[in-house]
């Protein structure tokens, strides 16, 4: 074993120099997992020559970015070498009279965000932890946030991409236009597919400009129910948040926070009428402290507990108070406790806590199988290593299976990528 | 075609969905690319979704290649027949099945007419914000085929954007469910891909679409400058701002006068005529509108007007989206294209087009979504006069490579089609290309649906990937895999 391992090392130490191939540590464990080695490509030719070798030589891989999310996914099959994004952090081109930008996959999203703001302008996108998270690890696991309901998620995003095949082949899609319909749509196949059918090099996204002011209204509401009315009626209105959430949790208040950019004046307009509508529910808005505190709550549901399963949640925008009632009903019986941030979309992350995980486990099986009956999805984020090996951490498998299973063995024939992580198997 | 596919078809269809006599099958020799022509050997009109994988059942297994086509109106050839196939028209699936306005979801079949959708769900104050100029007339099914866009994308997007699943029939007449009715469906992202495949990874037979709540205000600016240099700088100059308009619409004088012959929308007649749409709540609209009359004023514009009425409103739009129409008023023949810039080089792109012109000896009319870039050339000329439909395509191929040089595509919303498989090769590179038939032979390994459409050339499936080689270090036994 040490001696192929070395003898691999050489190998890829021709490709990319030997001071940047060095062996893994207990801390690149991925669900029991240990890799032996890690590769850090320079640039697009060595990330292709080194997916070319490991794909001749049946090595099987693991793309890596900021490491903030690289233990989502079911558990892989194998991995053995992880190749590192860590040196493509550029922002290739930021073509600020075009509101585009194209950027290196290992580029952190605040990083990217922080040269893009000198032309006031943004990925409109507010996914976990910025400054760690890169924009490659960022596509693949598809992670978007509240301020999807005005400017879409990834999909709605990228215009182009470069991704290495597991052959080494270089492919570009898409391009530097924010519309173009030339061919098949290459950066939305790719993103949210987990690193399973190619590496991610780099990527263009249409930008946004950065607001001048933001303003965030929080509403206390006395039940689920009618929070999620509030919600429901925000969406009916002329009102024009840039991002609606509902937070409740164990022995919290339910609350709806939404949120409004633009000049002072348009801002009170609507602020305003948000509080007329608020009224006429028996409840009041109130203008937030600070006005990002509440948008960070997705985020603090990952605080310290290793024994916590976190869920990404998917229902109809109207299903969000059943989705507190079957959690609350379950919860309460298994003596749970429980926190959920979910977007106006539907969109919704949940955690779920308690002493033996055994208990988290049924809990999760139970609500899921709700949650699928209503024809939403259940994805399961973050659990104990024990969860995980006892429940697929996607749900049922999707109805198109069979297409998703034919695209990849087309893009990966040899299985190389990512194996096992994915739906279905994939 | 053999009696015995007839036969079969006809079983599926019956006689009134089935048609087969030459003079019958003419009408769907070609779209709305007119200068492409096949006669398809057979055309069915099913009327339900499993008529259509009855159908494409027929055609997996004769190996018939199929065309699939909604109003017929693309303007790159994507519904134009191969010789031997059968053309499934999905006009006759053309019902709301399901209206959700408190989730702000519509579920159509593939024939329902775009306009249509929007009618539906105006009174309850949302629309459907796709809106290709040939709106009343295309059918959704051909907008997820070519991922239609509109005026309005610059803000809105695209189909793409508002299609969250499909049902759909697979070559092979599997019947697939992509995506769904809630977000972020487990799994590869199909919708994704499928949208705007130009019909070559099946038929959608099922489509649930997302609606968008109509804004408080809508205001639209006619704003008449010199030149279109000069209406470009006001483009960019809004843009810089940080002003994202529901649409910016750009005519020159041609495109004007042939939209004033067809229309009468008393536009005011100059080289460079921007149409600007503000939409979102009266406070913003009522602020930013005069942001974009001062900076249209400091760019050159001499006449501003806004739209007083939504009549006047609905006319100016409608000589926008007659300009192709109408170019019929002021040239015997003429060829619509649709290359994309960045907004940045249209001044330069707009330069080399009229040198292009004056070189070939022909008016060039242009017509664009100058928000995104989108350019409308339309090269007017006479079939009549020898050799010059030729030059004609050859001015309109050259537009699209400065397109491309500009770093920018052949195609922004009208597909590639028949009409522009040749310039793929000058937009990817063939690895670019080869990964994309990854994607269709995974969906359509016999090259059936729609085939010889949008790729340059066709290669077979088994061609590509190549065998597992062990590497040297295996064979020779130093190493077995990890």
């Amino acid at each position: 074993m040490v001696t192929q391992s070395v003898l691999l090392q050489a190998e890829l130490s021709a490709l990319v120099g030997a001071e940047h191939v060095y062996s893994a540590t207990s801390g690149d464990v991925v669900d029991g997992l240990q890799p032996q080695l890690i590769v850090e490509p320079a640039d697009i030719e060595e990330v292709s020559a080194v997916m070319r070798w490991a794909n001749d030589a049946g090595v099987h891989l693991l793309p890596r970015g900021g490491r903030t999310k690289v233990g989502w996914g079911n558990a892989p099959r194998a991995a053995e070498l992880i190749l590192s994004t860590c040196r493509l952090n550029q922002v290739l081109e930021h073509a600020w009279g075009d509101m585009t930008a194209s950027v290196q996959a290992g580029c952190t999203v605040a990083a990217f965000n922080q040269q893009l703001a000198e032309h006031n302008q943004q990925l409109a996108l507010d996914p976990l932890w910025p400054h760690q998270a890169t924009i490659g690890g960022v596509l693949a696991a598809n992670d978007s946030g509240a301020l999807r309901l005005r400017y879409g998620s990834l999909r709605d995003l990228i215009i182009g991409i470069t991704v290495v095949l597991p052959d080494g082949t270089i492919a570009r899609s898409g391009g530097k236009v924010v519309k173009n319909v030339a061919g098949y749509d290459l950066p939305k196949l790719l993103t949210g597919s987990f690193g399973t059918l190619g590496v991610i090099v780099d990527a263009t996204f249409r930008l946004y400009p950065l607001p001048q002011a933001l303003r965030t209204m929080t509403i206390n509401v006395p039940t689920a129910v009618l929070a999620n009315d509030l919600l429901l009626r925000v969406l009916d209105s002329t009102l024009v948040p840039v991002s609606v959430q509902l937070r409740a949790g164990t022995d919290q208040p339910v609350q709806v926070d939404v949120c409004f950019v633009g000049s002072t004046a348009a801002m009170n307009v609507q602020s305003e009428q948000l509080a007329r509508l608020c009224l006429t529910m028996d409840c009041s808005a109130a203008t937030a402290a600070d006005e990002l505190v509440p948008w960070q709550a997705r985020e603090a549901l990952w605080r310290d507990d290793p024994d916590a399963v976190i869920c990404k949640t998917s229902l109809l925008p109207t299903q969000q108070a059943q989705l507190v009632g079957e959690v609350e009903r379950l919860t309460g019986a298994l003596r749970l406790k429980w926190d959920l941030v979910a977007q106006a979309l539907g969109v919704g992350t949940l955690r779920l806590a308690g002493a033996n995980e055994q208990v988290v486990l049924v809990a999760v099986k139970l609500l899921r199988s709700w949650v699928e009956a209503l024809g939403g999805s259940l994805v399961v984020l973050s659990c104990p290593a024990a969860v995980k090996q006892r429940i697929d951490v996607w749900g049922s498998s999707p109805a198109a299976l069979p297409v998703m299973r034919r695209v990849k063995e087309h893009f990966d024939p040899q299985g190389i990528l990512n194996p096992g992580r994915f739906v279905g198997g994939i | 075609m053999e009696n015995r596919i007839i036969d079969e078809l006809r079983d599926v269809v019956g006689t009134h969905g089935l048609i087969v006599e030459p003079d019958q099958l003419r009408t769907y020799e070609c779209d709305g690319l007119k200068n492409f022509r096949v006669m398809p050997s057979a055309v069915v009109l099913p009327a339900t979704g499993a008529q259509v994988q009855r159908i494409v059942r027929i055609c997996h297994e004769e190996r018939i290649p199929f065309v699939a086509r909604g109003s017929g109106t693309g303007l790159s050839g994507g519904a134009l027949p191969v010789t031997g196939c059968i053309v499934i028209s999905l006009a006759r699936l053309n019902r709301i099945l399901h209206v959700d306005l408190p989730n702000a979801r519509v579920v159509v079949e593939p024939g329902v007419i775009n306009a249509a959708v929007t009618q539906r769900v105006a009174p309850h104050g949302y629309f459907y914000a796709p809106d290709p100029s040939s709106q009343s007339v295309c059918t959704i099914g051909g907008n997820i085929a070519e991922n239609s866009g509109g005026a309005h994308c610059l803000k809105y997007g695209f189909t793409v954007n508002h299609v969250l699943g499909l049902k759909v029939v697979l070559p092979n007449s599997d019947l697939a469910e992509l995506g769904g009715s809630a977000l972020d469906t487990p799994g590869y992202d199909l919708p994704g891909i499928f949208v705007g495949s130009e019909g070559t990874l099946g038929i959608a037979i099922e489509i649930t679409l997302r609606i968008i709540k109509r804004p408080e205000a809508v205001q639209t600016l006619l704003a008449a400058f010199n030149s279109p240099d000069e209406a470009g700088a006001a483009v960019s100059e809004i843009i810089a701002r940080g002003i994202l308009p529901a649409a910016i619409e750009m005519m020159d004088r041609l495109s004007i006068q042939a939209a004033e012959a067809a229309v009468h929308a008393h536009y005011p007649l100059c080289d460079g005529l921007l149409l600007v749409e503000l939409d979102g709540p009266t406070a913003e609209v009522e602020l930013l509108m005069q942001e974009v009359k001062a900076i249209c004023g400091d760019c050159g514009a001499w006449e501003l007007r806004l739209a007083q009425s939504e009549s006047e409103r609905a006319v100016v739009w409608k000589g926008r989206k007659a300009a192709f129409a109408a170019m019929g008023r002021i040239s015997p023949d003429y060829i619509v294209q649709d290359g994309v810039i960045p907004r940045t080089a249209l001044p330069r792109v707009l330069r080399d087009i009229g040198a292009l012109s004056t070189a070939a000896g022909l008016r060039v009319a242009n017509v664009f979504h100058a928000g995104d870039g989108n350019l409308h050339p339309l090269v007017l000329y006479d079939r009549t006069i020898a050799g010059q439909e030729h030059i004609a395509e050859e001015l309109s191929f050259a537009i699209l490579k400065l397109c491309v040089d500009a770093g920018g595509s052949i195609t922004g919303e009208h597909g590639v089609g028949r009409e522009k498989q040749q310039f793929m090769s000058v937009m990817f590179a063939e690895p670019d290309l080869d990964t994309m038939q990854l994607v269709r032979c995974a969906f359509d390994p016999y090259h059936l649906s729609n085939p010889d459409k949008v790729f340059p050339r066709t290669r077979l499936c088994a061609e590509k990937p190549g065998r597992y080689e062990p590497h040297p270090l295996e064979t020779a036994g130093i190493a077995e895999l990890f």
